[in-house]
């Protein structure tokens, strides 16, 4: 568990008030703990993606919700993916496998 | 390391303008996270930031163009988003209902749903043969026990839905080949209904079961009683036992979700609340006077573990 004051002091150019507010607008979601936030690995990261989106991509605050919106439904439908290929490697017997390949590969090679 | 400049693509005349324009411009293009699928952004990505972090600071570039300084790798630190929301981890930041990415609805039409598409490709819209996904809120009572309700298609059909009991929040429903009754030209489609349920005044779902909060008397707490306690079926009498600690949680069986062919009835979890109510002169009067039978420190363990 990553403290408030921890994530700050890692993020250079970060200011708590800016964090608070994205906390607030549920961008960043730390767990809260009576009022103490607590990060895992995962905030912070996050917390800096959204430091460099706006930073070096000047990407204006009104848009970040959008991003994050679409980045959100992209690793969900990559873990999705993963879920699913490494369900049919466990799973499929090879031909299947191999029809699979072909079907999606159709006219493609 | 490359030389910096070839790597932000900019000459040794550049301004510092130039550099920062060039380094937002590749950024945008090689940012890890917004390329979770492309697995040499990471490198580029790093080899420009450490590119930009050494040119951009006018100190640093003189010493590297006078040749005091090498290009030493200005590592980004830390991991990217990426690596986290690649995995298990990401289900924190997920846009589907949290730690169920794969919900109940999946195990029919699993293959279609990662992208909302039905067998045979193309998403289909609920006007034109085609199948798109309605909200419908019902209530937190209706989850649970289970409902028909009435529901109006965006090209105004109007379609009975069988909620069934014990239904979550986020949980789709899909209605197969709905036949229209507006002609001939209109295909069978499939309806996908995308439950949403209002919260309960006291309930709270955990999976089938149910909780609840039942506020007590200090003397039905104290010296046990019967109360009536509301459950989704209707009101049943619960025994308090004497003696029974603010938070006690007594269970009733079978009293939550009901259960249907097989899959047994969840319980009722409630846990009781003393409520003192106004203050009463008698009882302060009796409190005062009163000589424990068994003195008690309610705090002794909180002062062992300091």
């Amino acid at each position: 568990m990553i403290s408030i004051e921890i994530v700050i002091g890692r993020l250079p150019g970060l200011s708590r008030q800016e964090l608070e507010r994205w906390i607030s607008n549920h961008w960043v979601r730390p767990d809260d703990q009576d009022g103490d936030y607590f990060f895992h690995e995962i905030d912070v990261a996050r917390v800096r993606l959204i430091q460099e989106l706006r930073d070096d991509f000047e990407v204006n605050e009104e848009a970040v919700p959008v991003i994050l919106s679409l980045i959100d439904q992209l690793y969900l439908q990559r873990r999705r993916m993963r879920d699913l290929c490494i369900g049919l490697h466990r799973t499929a017997p090879e031909d299947v496998r191999r029809t699979l390949v072909r079907h999606l590969t159709q006219g493609r090679i | 390391m490359d030389d910096p400049y070839k790597t932000l693509g900019v000459s040794r005349e550049a301004s510092q303008d130039d550099i920062r324009k060039a380094y937002r411009t590749l950024a945008k293009h090689y940012h890890p996270d917004l390329n979770p699928g492309h697995a040499g952004a990471e490198e580029r990505f790093k080899a420009i930031a450490s590119a930009n972090a050494l040119l951009s600071d006018p100190i640093k570039r003189g010493q590297f163009d006078r040749g005091e300084i090498d290009a030493a790798s200005q590592q980004r630190p830390g991991p990217f988003y990426r690596d986290f929301a690649e995995g298990e981890a990401g289900q924190r930041y997920s846009s589907s209902a949290p730690a169920d990415e794969w919900s109940p609805i999946h195990f029919n039409d699993i293959f279609d749903t990662i992208f909302n598409v039905d067998r045979g490709g193309g998403a289909r819209d609920p006007i034109h043969g085609h199948s798109g996904v309605l909200p419908l809120t019902i209530s937190f009572l209706d989850a649970v026990n289970g409902a028909t309700r009435r529901l109006t298609l965006p090209d105004g059909r109007v379609l009975d839905v069988k909620i069934p009991s014990g239904s979550v929040e986020g949980q789709g429903l899909r209605l197969r080949g709905q036949n229209g009754k507006g002609g001939p030209d209109r295909a069978a489609v499939d309806v996908l209904i995308e439950i949403h349920v209002t919260p309960h005044r006291y309930f709270v779902r955990d999976g089938l079961n149910l909780r609840l909060q039942v506020p007590v008397t200090l003397a039905e707490a104290v010296l046990g009683a019967t109360v009536e306690v509301p459950t989704p079926g209707g009101p049943v009498r619960m025994t308090v036992p004497p003696g029974s600690e603010n938070g006690t949680e007594l269970r009733l069986r079978g009293r939550g979700v009901p259960g249907v062919a097989d899959r047994p009835a969840g319980d009722l979890y409630a846990s009781l609340r003393v409520v003192l109510g106004t203050p009463d002169t008698a009882l302060e009067t009796f409190l005062r006077s009163w000589k424990p039978e068994h003195p008690l420190d309610p705090r002794r363990m909180m002062e062992a573990d300091s």
